[in-house]
């Protein structure tokens, strides 16, 4: 053997040679990695190291004298540390602190008094040695001589370190610790309640010969159009103190868990409905029909058969809408009152007290539930396996009046309170002065008089709708479409396949976290990004990634991989392929991702509200800083004036999509 | 085509030296000055300076303060005009304000000068910490009027009181920092243990208070006087009270941010800042401002505020911030925490 192989002459090594257009796909492709490596995977990273970003006093650092009573005889220069350890006068435990802390020199000296004619000097061991006198901050290894009454003005500042110190203060804080508890259960309670009303409404809708059907689903569809603390604004003029229906409430407050759940319930419903209602549209006529034949009741029918059909809509559902309670932060923000949960602690950490290194320890935390949810997820939908076989009988729905009665009054009323939650806002925006004044005015949409950006905010919001849905789908489509028409590059494809689906696990407002940390950084080339439109747009494409990755892969799917080498073969470079099959055959698809980059840019308020600056002021955005100001109907005016953008946009996206669907997808129907 | 060309190269030159004429500095001045006043700030300032343009960036005092710190080492503003004193020195011990005495700086009341010379800031107005009750829902729910902050811990007030959380709200600070120096450090932390027990609610913004108590959400609404005397104006029933004790302020100031490159500028939008026309300016919204005898009375506002104001210790405020706020969030961050 090894003969034969001595012998002959060394051939040249197969290889497949690369054609030009295969070199252009791996480009584009690197080009989208490369993108979402800089808008995700970076800035995640540098959000990490940030939380282990640690500030301590540093007692070796600081040298002390000490002057005798006349003043010139200096004691020998001693540090704080061996100071503090025969004193121990400041356990160890307080020597970590925050980036602002300060701490008293005097704390090292028990006998000091500020009358004393006693001199003292201090100065750094290192070069880097903080320490303010009075509120001028100093920093050198030159002694710095002061009399004992400005000594009492000396403080110790801070140096920066890495540990693990902020996870150590996070969790032995019981205030931070305990939103752990309250979001799970604020999360666990909405999935519940929303699962429940979400899975009646879509088995009437896919089961029951009921009438008012298009119109209950357009109702249904409503809460996906608003920014998610609009319920928040809502149930305040419910049921709030002065709420036209608070007697319902039996004296509970609305402030708090309840209204948390009532508002979740409320802005999670379609994203339930319409996972639940695809997972019971898909059924097979034949399973019931054994049923009946085998003279199964109608309630074990219910269990054996339509459950265990939907059981994995259901799971993904209740993942979903755990998820996007659990990140939520408009709304525990606007009706919380004082029920603290992990996303409104990022903001107040971070917003109100500065403490970056917090916030991202808390972003941390938050990270855990939302990627566990996720990859429970991931692994469910690959167990489901395909119900609906080539011989299967769609299932249709008999009518049944009683049935149909009990059908439509459950949809009724849960209709009747997204249309309550909805119609309160617009009476809201509309009304003087609550409670006082009622007449009727349109001074609460004179948005330039208030807080948060006026109408310059609610037109950048278009604007950077447009932006998303535009560069988002483009982006988008074309990445799907490498991965999914490349041939070879295995490895590269299995990476840039996680990068997509990561999104989806991020909370928005750990997103927005993340990019400070990574773009307002001088050392970072990207930084001139940092406050202009641009960011916002990345934000936004980023966050709303894995959504559009998938509608995009599925459209794809269904178009024959033949179609690659045939026109290879025939010499057409896959440029004249994409515009001229590709795109045309896929375009509902693509009319789908950018109309849903478009609500979800107009209504986020989480992936931008750390990063929009005065000139890109957003009308989300807008609504929560006039609802943290107090002005609560121009609140409700902006949410409604963001309703009936999107309310619009959908309709541009009904016409232009029964436009396309006449002219391009002939082929459909033969 | 010939003919277009040159109208589109006319119209670009014109374009270009309008603007090189018209705006021959531009200042990014960071504030926190209120939405509405901002726009007569700047036609003021360039009645006088027309050369400089100021580009506004506002918002919420917590937030100007968090991104200046955010921006530490690569700073965007060349001008921080109105923001609270107390932020102001927080940048001052980081490092980040440019001193500079502005002309005429002796005219104010040393109290609005940093005492450092010269000085890293120097004062616009004051904003002083009020109570907002309304008297409708107060007579409503039988709720006497409070005249002292010893009043509002009164078991009668049990939920009818909402104040703002220190951690995010500049007011909110401002009180609780006033009430420490005021009653002392044991005395103060007792005072709001009390306070505590009345508390509906603690709001992020230090206006939401007055503004839900104009709406009758909440009754009593520790806020500030300004808020107050315009939500007044607007016709909601409140009375705007001076507590007895005496109350906290903080002022808004202006100061320069180190390393700007157009340092010429911003000392004359500072050196503007503080004259006589600036601080009038100022006192159509605040009763209080740097110059003596400017200030002329503020319609509905309280009479008695600026003999109540205490003799605020900003350094104190500074220096025990951190430690402040972390006692008061482990004291009574969360309302569901059980009370010990």
């Amino acid at each position: 053997m090894s003969d034969i192989g001595a012998t002959l002459p060394q051939g040249r090594p197969a290889r497949i040679r690369l054609d030009n257009d295969a070199l252009v796909k791996r480009g584009l492709m690197i080009v989208i990695a490369a993108y979402l490596f800089a808008a995700l995977a970076l800035p995640l990273y540098a959000m990490l190291s940030k939380s282990f970003t640690t500030y301590s006093f540093d007692l070796t650092r600081y040298e002390f004298q000490v002057s005798d009573e006349s003043g010139t005889n200096w004691s020998e220069p001693v540090t704080a540390k061996a100071l503090n350890d025969k004193l121990s006068a400041v356990p160890p435990a307080d020597l970590d602190t925050i980036s602002d802390g300060r701490l008293p020199a005097t704390s090292f000296f028990p006998d000091f008094s500020f009358r004393s004619p006693v001199k003292y000097r201090i100065r750094g061991t290192v070069e880097n040695a903080p320490y303010l006198v009075g509120l001028d901050p100093f920093n050198s290894i030159e002694w710095k001589e002061v009399d004992s009454n400005t000594f009492r003005r000396v403080m110790l500042r801070p140096v920066q370190s890495r540990s693990l110190a902020n996870y150590k203060t996070y969790f032995s804080t019981p205030s931070l610790f305990l939103s752990i508890e309250n979001s799970f259960f604020i999360a666990s309670v909405s999935t519940a309640i929303t699962i429940l009303l979400a899975f009646g409404f879509a088995y009437a809708i896919n089961r029951s010969c009921m009438p008012f059907k298009p119109a209950l689903r357009l109702i249904a569809m409503m809460p996906i159009l608003v920014p998610s603390l609009l319920p928040g604004i809502a149930l305040v003029y419910m049921f709030g103190n002065q709420g036209y229906m608070k007697e319902l409430l039996l004296g509970e407050s609305i402030y708090g868990p309840l209204g948390i759940v009532i508002g979740s319930v409320f802005f999670t419903f379609p994203h339930a409905l319409i996972i639940i209602s695809t997972a019971l549209s898909i059924s097979d006529q034949r399973h019931y029909e054994a049923a009946e034949s085998l003279r199964a009741s109608k309630w074990r029918t219910f269990w054996t058969v339509t459950i265990p059909g939907a059981r994995y809509g259901l799971i993904s559902a209740a993942f979903v809408v755990f998820t996007l309670v659990i990140t939520d932060f408009g709304l525990p923000k606007v009706i919380g009152g004082q029920y603290n949960v992990l996303a409104v602690d990022i903001y107040k950490q971070v917003i109100g007290q500065q403490n970056f290194e917090m916030g991202a320890v808390v972003s941390v935390v938050l990270l855990i539930p939302a990627i566990i949810a996720f990859i429970v997820d991931r692994i469910v939908q690959k167990k489901q396996v395909a119900l609906l076989s080539a011989r299967s009988v769609p299932y249709e729905a008999r009518p049944n009046r009683r049935f149909d009665m009990a059908c439509l009054g459950w949809c009724a009323v849960v209709a009747i309170f997204i249309l309550g939650i909805i119609g309160t806002c617009q009476f809201a925006a509309l009304i003087k002065f609550w409670p006082y004044d009622l007449s009727l005015s349109l001074k609460n949409y004179d948005f330039d008089r208030m807080d948060g950006g006026g109408w310059e905010a609610y037109r950048n919001s278009i604007q950077l709708a447009l932006l998303t849905a535009a560069i988002g789908t483009a982006i988008i489509f074309t990445g799907a479409y490498m991965v999914e028409k490349i041939d070879g590059f295995r490895t590269a494809r299995g990476l840039f396949q996680f990068l997509a689906m990561l999104p989806m696990a991020v909370p928005g407002l750990v997103l927005g976290l993340a990019y400070i940390f990574f773009f307002n950084n001088p050392a970072n080339p990207l930084n001139f990004i940092y406050g202009t439109m641009t960011i916002l747009v990345v934000s936004a494409v980023t966050h709303f990634y894995t959504v559009g990755h998938l509608t995009a892969l599925t459209a794809l799917k269904q178009i024959d991989k033949e179609f690659e080498p045939v026109a290879a073969s025939l010499r057409t470079p896959f440029h004249r392929l994409f515009a001229r099959v590709t795109v045309p055959v896929c375009l509902p698809a693509i009319l789908d991702i950018s109309i849903y980059m478009f609500v979800n840019a107009m209504t986020t308020v989480s992936a931008v509200v750390f990063l929009y600056s005065t000139h890109t002021a957003l009308a989300s955005v807008a609504v929560l800083n006039m609802d943290d100001a107090g002005d609560i109907a121009p609140a409700a005016a902006m949410g409604m004036m963001i309703f009936y953008t999107n309310a619009a946009a959908r309709i541009v996206h009904a016409i232009l999509s029964r436009g396309v669907l006449s002219r391009t997808q002939a082929w459909r129907f033969r | 085509m010939t003919r277009k060309l040159t109208l589109i190269a006319g119209v670009f030159a014109a374009a270009l030296n309008s603007s090189v004429a018209f705006a021959a500095t531009e200042l990014t001045v960071y504030t926190a000055v209120e939405a509405e006043d901002l726009k007569r700030y700047a036609e003021m300032f360039n009645k006088d300076h027309p050369d400089i343009t100021i580009n506004w960036v506002r918002d919420s005092t917590g937030v100007v303060t968090a991104k200046l710190l955010a921006e530490k080492n690569n700073p965007q503003a060349d001008v921080v005009w109105g923001l609270a004193a107390t932020s102001l020195l927080l940048l001052k011990t980081e490092g980040m304000l440019e001193p500079y005495a502005p002309a005429g700086v002796d005219k104010l009341d040393s109290k609005f000068v940093d005492k450092s010379n010269p000085p890293a800031w120097v004062g616009m107005d004051a904003w002083v910490a009020s109570v907002c009750v309304n008297t409708v829902e107060a007579e409503k729910l039988g709720l006497p009027m409070p005249a002292s902050w010893k009043d509002l811990t009164k078991e009668v007030y049990k939920g009818h009181v909402v104040m703002p959380n220190p951690a995010s709200s500049g007011t909110g600070f401002l009180d609780v920092s006033s009430w420490l120096q005021m009653f002392g450090k044991d005395e103060g932390w007792k005072f709001m243990d009390a306070l505590h027990e009345n508390i509906a609610a603690y709001t992020h913004s230090g206006s939401k208070p007055c503004k839900m108590a104009a709406a009758g959400e909440i009754p009593i609404g520790v806020s500030f006087a300004f808020r107050g005397a315009k939500s007044k104006a607007d016709g909601a029933p409140i009375e705007i009270i001076v507590p007895s004790e005496g109350v906290g302020w903080d002022m808004e100031a202006t100061a320069i941010v180190a390393g700007t490159s157009k340092l010429e500028a911003a000392k004359t939008l500072v050196d503007w800042s503080i004259t006589k026309t600036a601080n009038e300016m100022y006192n159509t919204g605040y009763a209080v401002v740097a110059m003596p005898g400017v200030a002329k009375p503020v319609k509905f506002f309280p009479e008695n505020l600026t003999e109540k104001m205490i003799d605020n210790d900003f350094e104190f405020a500074a220096n025990n911030r951190a430690a402040i706020l972390e006692e008061w969030a482990k004291r009574y961050d969360s309302k569901s925490e059980p009370k010990g």
